[in-house]
């Protein structure tokens, strides 16, 4: 059973903080404690940077997940920009932190429960998943 | 999951009983906590988290407004926790990597192995040790079927392991040329091709060559861009230079290399290095070629081993046990 709560585009940059409003919102209605909302928070501003500094605009969407007894936050971020050409690259440790852009994916992926990554020439698609306590 | 809730609950008693007593005791086991945290991996954001959750129950009545900037200083620190689980993780594989690396060592090491012949005319000591795990300097020793030797003493400029790596190229090209074709300036001419076709433009290596000749004593000689070396003449005590011309190898693909000879008298030693020896850098400034002259003359009444031991030891200690660049020294004495 899963839905879409809501979803947030972006565009510019104060779109980062929306995002993580409308994230946070959605992980305190399905029971997140306070350590995981600002884990939550972390990562879709992480996703949403990603889209704003690399793309012209994309999407992220929040969906309940359920895996009985478990309930858990899935984040998809979506968008149509170039692609990411080396994704082992992306996703090693210090690839990004080294010029002090942040945790970048690698960083998404520890914050998170699941974590998947597909992209193409016609965009990139990340899903994560963060399970309550 | 239950270790943090028992360290949780362990966290939650010392912190009120620091609360009612400042006691240092507490403090120091607050700092047992903290070491006991980061062997099991806890990020800061969670201690913060810990403190906050232990605060809670300790403090019930703590305002809404302290509560809501914990949820600040959460948010905070969860980057530094990011940064802290990566830091980990590099760690295991800088771990992982120096143990492949020593691996790799010890390959070139048993691949770069070669004997020091021994001689009843002549006494040859050497010592090549390496800056980092693997060497970029070289040395080779053959021996023809009339007893006469061959030396090679070469430096890939650079070290560490592409250093290395070009180091083991040159060893099979060597091995490809025949006992007794150990003719210096030919040689020098086919490894210069073998270096101009196989090794990246920007990658230098120096050579000397030498070849003893032990029915009259004479010392043939070439030089590929090589550090001069010396002789020290038994009779005088003066440090004579034994340089030839002669490019880099792999600079130019035609070259042909200068040949020269040197007479070997009854107790000279003749001494060939690497510019690890004589840039050796002490506080910032390279020793001078005098000094590094001198040293050699202190320990030449040494057998040809105890000579490059000593002079060795010299300069590791000179330069605090940490070398700047692959270190090598060879030295042929005659011996009767």
């Amino acid at each position: 059973m899963k839905g879409t709560l809501s979803s947030v585009v972006i565009k510019q940059e104060w779109d980062i903080v929306g995002a993580r409003q409308a994230g946070r919102q959605v992980s305190q209605d399905l029971g997140f404690g306070s350590v995981d909302q600002a884990r939550i928070a972390t990562a879709i501003s992480e996703l949403a940077r990603n889209i704003y500094l690399y793309t012209e605009e994309g999407e992220i969407t929040f969906e309940e997940v359920r895996d009985i007894p478990k309930v858990g936050l899935k984040i998809i971020a979506q968008d149509q920009g170039p692609g990411i050409k080396d994704l082992s690259a992306v996703m090693r440790d210090g690839y990004s932190t080294s010029g002090g852009l942040g945790a970048g994916l690698p960083g998404v992926k520890r914050l998170m429960d699941h974590f998947d990554l597909e992209s193409d020439e016609n965009g990139t698609k990340v899903t994560a998943i963060k399970w309550a306590r | 999951m239950s270790s943090i809730e028992s360290d949780m609950q362990n966290y939650k008693e010392l912190l009120s009983q620091y609360l009612q007593t400042r006691d240092e005791a507490i403090l120091y086991q607050a700092e047992q906590f903290s070491k006991q945290s980061i062997q099991q991996n806890i990020s800061p954001d969670e201690i913060v988290n810990v403190h906050y959750e232990a605060l809670e129950e300790v403090m019930p009545n703590m305002g809404e407004r302290v509560r809501d900037s914990f949820q600040f200083l959460i948010e905070t620190m969860i980057a530094y926790g990011l940064a802290y689980q990566e830091h980990q993780v590099l760690r295991e594989k800088q771990i992982e990597l120096r143990s492949e690396i020593g691996v790799a060592a010890n390959m070139q090491e048993t691949l770069l192995k070669t004997t020091v012949p021994s001689d009843e005319k002549v006494d040859i000591g050497v010592k090549s040790v390496p800056a980092k795990e693997m060497n970029g300097d070289y040395h080779h020793f053959i021996k023809d079927e009339d007893g006469n030797i061959g030396i090679a003493i070469a430096d890939v400029i650079g070290k560490g392991v592409p250093a290395a790596f070009c180091m083991s190229m040159i060893k099979f090209a060597m091995e490809s040329f025949s006992e007794n074709e150990i003719n210096p300036q030919r040689v020098l001419d086919s490894l210069n091709r073998v270096v101009g076709r196989n090794v990246e433009e920007g990658m230098f290596v120096t050579m000397f060559y030498g070849f003893y000749d032990t029915t009259d004593h004479q010392f043939y000689y070439s030089s590929a861009g090589h550090e001069p070396c010396y002789i020290l003449r038994y009779d005088t005590g003066e440090f004579e230079e034994i340089d030839a011309k002669g490019l880099l190898l792999g600079v130019s693909g035609e070259v042909s290399y200068e040949e020269r000879q040197v007479d070997v008298r009854s107790g000279d030693l003749i001494i060939l290095l690497t510019d690890g020896v004589t840039e050796c850098r002490v506080d910032g400034r390279f020793i001078e070629q005098e000094e590094v002259l001198d040293i050699i003359n202190q320990f030449a009444h040494l057998d040809a081993q105890g000579i490059v031991e000593g002079v060795f030891k010299y300069f590791e200690r000179l330069q605090d046990f940490q070398l700047r660049d692959d270190f090598t020294l060879l030295v042929i004495k005659r011996k009767d």
